[in-house]
Parts: structure tokens; sequence; C-alpha cells
């Protein structure tokens, strides 16, 4: 494989890295995953950030959390059963399933095939720029001058 | 008054639909050349006169709205839902933007006040005027017809007037929401000026990029206006909401991000077509696309469209706007195609590694990130369409797909000065890189010493050290990057005028106040990015505290002193006195609050927040214990998150810097002064003598 080929691989398996990384179990496996749900009580807050004084659902689904947690089940198998029990919309961000894998891969496929659709661009700007026979110096002498001072006042 | 207000808005709609109307003729009278009874100048005066008139009256319908508020006269309909007898001054005036039919008066009246400025300063460039103005008036109209005939702010209600109103919404009584909302309108209305103009000399093919120079300080005006507007958001949400963060990702906040994004991209692409002539067609879609952004933003605050904790106001108007931003999308792309040829490059970008390409790699991350969040925002409604259910998508999402753009733009922000113009040798790279390399390797060390571990990216699912681990690293190398243009340009001055460093810095400043002010607005940038990069490290515990029980949080101790309750005509409050110490001694006390709004029947929770350069000890009443009748105390510690407002300041700072002239243009116009004043003299004691 090529450098270039080499360099782009180790790029790719860095995004995925950053945007995948994460699903083991650790001691603050209740704060993690009580900041991976909402609160379903309408008041649009995750779900371990909730302080609405006399929330009829967060104290109770807290409580299902942590029983969840002492049950031995995976973080996978907890949010699941949330979904299931409250609905799509408890989960704070779509999991990487079906049609919603689409939300995670848009934003940076649109950023990297940006990113190399302009560099093919002004690298082709550059060659044709490149090709195309300089003109008369006189004739340019005033206007590049003009440009130089432009682009160069301090 | 409520009739004085109806008739006011009345006569502002004829008005401006007499400026667009008018207006419209004599342009295309002046274009074509044709002449009708009138001529096309005086008409195009009419309509200039009708504008200002449109102000007047949309001046009357707001005074009519606050004057009905603090009259208490709940016979209007608006009033008695969003004011009461016993509501303080400061927000009866803030009642006028605190619900949907209110806040878009707002709108109106701010923007028949931009185009108030400009007709009245329209000798800039009488034609170009002309077009901005009549453009103007067509969005006035809008709003205009909207306030008299969907969203009627001086509609009274049916039967007796009930003696008292129901109260402001809790969330809004807050002094921030006295200033936040006004800033948010004056940045999306403001960037209805430049898109005027924009659009006005695509349609009359203006030569030449003067109509950047014209809208130039518009645009940096808004910009700023908007970039308050949202980190006073920030603010109110940390201040009020009470769940220890500023910014949440929720859709309201996400509106007021997208147009500054794209507006941050069209004040850096400006400067290509300015110097080198390059990129028309993109400076011309970014100002449409902020505007575009800017009406969606209040669309989606109002229509009910997505769900949000921000939208005080909803209502079915969602169809008029949808018609208002297809219309101007049209218009926009009909204008474009016809006079694309107007719009031709006269230079191409000649190296990936020059001030050109960063400053295009600059906007297409700028625009990717607005995109990530246009995305996140919307794919709930794309996913009840096409799953049939809807999702949320919300700070999780954005942590991971949003916060990685953000760092790129940030390590962008760093490397663009450093570029040269046209192309960078390999040379100067090696020469103007080296220092922020050095500088950001060894912030790298004493971060990792300091207990950031990057690494733990791979072992756990908390991503904060790693993006706090770059986000220090990479402010290190733009703050080098811009510490050594500014000593770069500042020695070369003290070495021909023998100045001592801190003037020469002055006058490089003042000789390009806004290449300088750039600076100064990328590092307020980075101590904003600093103060965010904290967040990684938040604490916090929740505890029932007695009397003298205490709970410990970072290197503070809170002791309860009391806890009691207590009510006025507005509100009944329940409370705590913390005393805080730190190291043994006491320090301060905080006095949290939860309290509960008679009028509205609605709680609301007083943050107690003691604010260190190095973090906040953040305190909440989160409630009572019903067994025991002793409160419980939420205690978050913030690390750096008073950098986050400090770093607003320094962009505040260098916004301004930027909007003043350089030294060499102000000197020029004093001499031309001067010279004017002379002759002015000579002539005066000639005809005396």
């Amino acid at each position: 494989m090529s450098r270039r080929g080499k360099l782009f691989q180790l790029v790719a398996v860095l995004i995925v890295a950053v945007l995948t990384m994460g699903s083991s179990s650790t001691a603050v496996r209740y704060n993690d995953l009580g900041h991976k749900m909402m609160c379903v009580c309408g008041c649009n807050e995750i779900l371990i950030e909730c302080n609405h004084l006399g929330c009829p659902d967060s104290d109770q689904m807290l409580s299902e959390l942590r029983a969840s947690i002492a049950g031995g089940a995976n973080d996978d198998a907890i949010l699941t059963a949330f979904q299931d029990k409250y609905g799509p919309t408890v989960l704070a961000a779509p999991m990487l399933s079906k049609f919603n894998i689409i939300a995670w891969i848009v934003p940076p496929a649109v950023l990297i095939l940006g990113i190399a659709g302009t560099s093919v661009l002004v690298r082709r700007w550059r060659l044709r720029a490149a090709a195309k026979p300089a003109s008369s110096p006189v004739a340019g002498f005033s206007a590049m001058r003009e440009r130089i001072r432009r682009e160069t006042e301090l | 008054m409520p009739t004085f207000g109806s008739f006011a808005l009345l006569v502002a709609l004829a008005l401006s639909g007499y400026a667009l109307l008018a207006g419209g003729i004599a342009l295309r009278q002046l274009t074509t050349g044709s002449r009708g009874r009138v001529s096309p100048e005086r008409l195009a005066e009419t309509a200039r006169r009708a504008g200002i008139g449109s102000f007047l009256a949309t001046t009357g319908a707001a005074f009519a709205l606050v004057w009905a508020a603090f009259n208490n006269d709940f016979s209007v309909a608006y009033i008695l839902h969003h004011s009461n007898r016993a509501l303080p001054g400061p927000y009866k005036f803030a009642a006028l933007w605190s619900g949907q039919e209110g806040s878009l008066l707002l709108w109106a009246w701010l923007l028949s006040a931009y185009g108030f400025v400009l007709r009245i300063r329209h000798k800039v460039d009488v034609k170009l005027t002309a077009y901005a103005s009549t453009i103007l008036a067509g969005i006035q109209v809008f709003f205009l017809l909207l306030l008299n005939f969907a969203a009627m702010p001086f509609s009274l209600v049916g039967g007796a007037v009930p003696q008292d109103g129901f109260g402001l919404n809790p969330l809004l009584q807050y002094p921030e929401m006295v200033i936040h909302p006004p800033m948010l309108y004056l940045g999306y209305v403001g960037f209805a000026v430049p898109f005027a103009f924009a659009l006005g000399a695509l349609m009359m093919r203006y030569p030449g990029e003067k109509w950047i120079h014209i809208t130039r300080r518009w645009t940096m005006v808004t910009w700023l206006f908007l970039t308050c507007g949202v980190f006073l958001g920030a603010h109110w949400a940390y201040s009020v909401l009470g769940w220890g963060g500023y910014w949440g990702w929720d859709p309201v906040e996400n509106a007021s991000l997208m147009p500054w994004l794209t507006g941050t991209a069209f004040l850096h692409s400006v400067m290509m077509q300015e110097k080198r002539g390059m990129m028309k067609s993109w400076n011309v879609w970014l100002i449409f696309s902020t505007f575009l952004l800017a009406i969606f933003g209040t669309l989606l605050t109002r229509s009910g469209l997505v769900s949000s904790v921000h939208a005080f106001a909803q209502s079915s108007i969602g169809t008029w706007f949808w018609t208002f931003l297809v219309i101007v999308l049209a218009v926009c792309l009909f204008t474009f195609i016809l006079q694309r040829d107007h719009l031709k490059s006269e230079n191409k970008i000649e190296s990936l590694v020059s001030r050109e390409s960063s400053f295009l790699f600059n906007n297409l991350v700028l625009l990717a990130a607005c995109f990530t969040v246009l995305w996140g925002t919307l794919f709930p409604v794309l996913s009840e369409y096409v799953q049939g259910n809807k999702v949320t998508v919300g700070a999780p999402f954005y942590n991971r797909v949003a916060v990685p753009i953000g760092l790129f733009l940030l390590f962008l922000t760093g490397i663009g000065p450093l570029l040269a113009w046209r192309n960078s040798s390999f040379k100067s790279i090696r020469k103007n890189f080296v220092l922020p390399c050095i500088a950001g390797l060894i912030t790298a060390v004493v971060v990792i010493a300091c207990g950031v571990h990057p690494w733990e990216i791979f072992t756990t699912s908390d991503q904060g050290s790693f993006y706090s681990f770059i986000a220090f690293t990479l402010s290190a190398v733009v703050v080098t990057a811009i510490g050594s243009e500014f000593l770069r340009g500042a020695h070369v001055i003290a070495r021909h005028t023998g100045q001592n460093l801190f003037a020469s810095v002055v006058q490089l400043t003042r000789r390009n106040t806004r290449r300088y002010g750039g600076y100064i607005v990328h590092f307020g940038v980075v101590i904003i990015f600093v103060g965010i990069a904290g967040s990684a490290f938040n604490q916090s515990k929740e505890e029932e505290l007695g009397f003298k029980q205490s709970v410990n949080i970072g290197p503070y101790r809170l002791e309860c002193q009391s806890y009691s309750q207590d009510s006025n005509a507005n509100y009944d409050t329940e409370y705590a006195l913390l005393d805080v110490y730190r190291g043994g001694k006491k320090i301060t006390q905080l006095a949290p609050e939860k309290r509960f709004y008679t009028a509205s029947q609605q709680p609301s929770t007083i943050v107690a927040n003691h604010s260190t350069l190095a973090w906040d000890l953040y305190v909440i009443y989160a409630g009572k214990n019903p067994d025991t009748g002793q409160p419980i105390i939420k205690v978050f510690l913030n690390p750096l998150v008073a950098w986050i407002w400090i770093g607003v300041g320094v962009v505040v700072l260098g916004t301004g810097v930027a909007l003043v002239p350089n030294m060499s243009a102000a000197l020029a116009a004093s001499r031309n002064r001067a010279t004017a004043l002379a002759t002015a003299e000579v002539v005066v004691a000639r005809s005396g003598d």
C-alpha cells in the first residue's frame, strides 16, 4: 500500500475510534447511562440532570437504572430495556442501528467529502494556473504592485 | 391604546407595502430606462420616505404594547397571558418579547429600525441603497402581514376583563432575559441588511466589491449582537435552568448557533473577495444562507416543529414561515441563476498551503459544523417520516460528532494566520510553525502531568479527557501563533520608531485594526474553548442537609446554617443558607432557592453560584425531603467556566477594535476635514472682505 493509502487508513481508523469508542463498563456506569437517557416527563432534559421539583418520572427511572446495573445487565441491554419501556425518545442519542446509523455517519462523511472535494478542486486550479503562459511583465506590473499592496498591508 | 397599536400596525403595513411596490417599480424603470408620469428617482424617494414612515408606525405599535403592559391593560389578551400586576417593571418591559406576538413585533420593529438607519444613510450609494431598501421593505411586509392577520398582539379578550394577568413564565423572570432576546434578535434581524445589500448588488450587477465595504460594519455589528445573544442565552441557561451546564444542544440553542456559524464563515470569506476577487458566488450564498437560517431559527422557535425547553411561544404560524422561506429561496436562486456570470472569480487558489486555502477550509469546517447542527436538529423529524417514530438527538450525539469538528476549527484558527497569501514556502512554514509547535508540545506534557489522560478514550466511555487534552494543546498553539504575529509586526515598528514594545503593539493594531482586531477575536475564541474544555472535569454531589450538616466537594465544605421559606406578592420561596469554607476559613454564604410563582403557578430554580477563575461552586436547592422536611442540595464544581464569559468579553473587545478605522485612514479623513475647513475659512474670509 502507498504511503498516502496508509495515511488515509490511519485517519479513518482514528475517526472511527473517536466516534465509536467507549462502551466498556466502569465504576461510573450509572453516571454515564444517566447521561445517555432523557427524562420522559416532557422537560427535554438529560435524565440525570432533570431537576424538576416533584418530577413524576426521573426518580423512578433512576431507581430502575440503579436496579438494572446492580442486576448485572450490560449497557446495551439496559438502554434497550429502557427504549422498549419508554419508547425510542428516551435515548439521548440514536443507537447505532438500522436507519439511525445515518445520523452518525452523514456529518463526518460530509466533512470528509468536502475536504477531499476542495483539495481536488484547488489542485486542479493550481495545475490550470501553472499551464497558463505568464502575461507580459510590463502590462501586469501595476496590477501586481496593487495586489502586493493589498495582500501585504501591515 | 390597543386600538392605536392595531392602527399603527396597519399603517406600517401600508407604508411598507408602498415602499416595496414603489421601490420595485422605480428600480425597474431605472433598469429598463422606461419612464412613467413620475420620474423613477422621485418614485424611489417616496418609497424611501414610506420606509422611514413605516419605522415610525412600527415604533408606535411597540410603544402601545409596552404601555399596555405597564398599565396592566388586561383587556389585551397578550398582556393578560404574559404579565400580572405584581410583575417587576423590567419584566413588564420584557413581556414585549416573552410571547409569540410580542416577539414578532420586536422582529418587525428592529427590522424597521435597521431599515431606518439604512434609508437615512442612503447617500453612501443611492442606487444600491434603493435596492436594499426595497428588499428590506419586502421582508418587513411579511412580518407586518403576520402581525396584522396571524399573530395579532392587540387582540382583545372576550367577555369580562380579568382583574389580574396570568404572569410571566418564571424561567423568563431573570435579569438576562431583559437583554438576551433583544441581542439575539438584533443579530437575527441584522443579517437582513447584508442579505438585502448582497441580493440588491447581484440584481443590479453592481460592479466591484463596494457592497462588501458598505456592509462590512453592518455584518460585524450584527455578528457581535448574535454572539452576545448566544452567550447571554448560555449564561441564562446556566443561571436559571439549574442543571449545572450552559449548553444543552437544545433545538432552539442550535437555531441561534446555525446563522452564527454561517455568518462567521461569511466574515472570513469576504476578505478573500476584497483582497483577491475570489469566492464571489460562495459569499453571496453564505449571506443568503445566513439570512435563511435566521428565519429558519425563528420558525423552529415558533412553529413547534421540534420540541424544546426554550420554545416559549408556539403556534400554527409555521405555514407562513415555510411559505416565506420558499419565496426567499426562490428569489435568491432565480437572481443567482440570472446573474451568475457577474460572479466570476478574478483569481484562483494557487496552492493548498496558502492563506486562501486556510480561509477555504475554515469556511468548509464552519459549514460542516452548521450542517451537523442542522442535521442533528432535524433528524428526529426525518426519523419520524422514515421510521414512523421520533428519536432524540441530544448532547451525546453532538459531543461525539460536533466537538471534533469544533476542535478542527480551533486548529485552523491557529495555522491560518501563519500561512502566506498565494503560496507558503516550506522555509516560511518551518519558521512560523516552530514556536507554536513547541508551545503545543510543552502544554501537552504539562496537561498530562496535571492528570489529564487522553488515552482514557480507548479504555472508558469518557471522551472528555481526550477532547480537553486536544483543546488545551491546540489553544497553546493558537495563542502562540497569535502572539508571534503581534510580536513580529511590533518588532518591525519598534525598530523603525524606537518605541517600546507595548506602544509598538498598540500602533501596529491601530494601523490595521481589522487584522489585529480579528486576532484578538481569535484569542477570545481560544479562551472560550479553554473554558468549555474544563467541563470534562465537572464534579457533582447531591445531599440532604439538616442544620449544621455539611457536604464536601473539591476544596470546599458547605455547611447548612438554616433553611426556611418566605413569600411576596409575586412568588413563594424555599431556600437554604449555606456557609462555604475553604481550608477551614469561611469565604462566603450561598442561598440557593426554589420559587413558586403565584400568577403562573409554576416553579423556578434560583441557582447560587460562587465563581472564581479556577471553578464555579454551583449550588441548587433540589427540593425538600417530604419525610424529614430537610432540604436536598445539589452541588456542582465546574472548572474554568468563568473563562467562557471572559472569552466572550475578549471577542467583544476584538470586534470593537476591528470596527475602528485604521490609523492611516483616520488620519487621511482628518486631513481631508482640515483641508475642507481651511478652504471654508478662506471662502468666508474672502466673502467678508
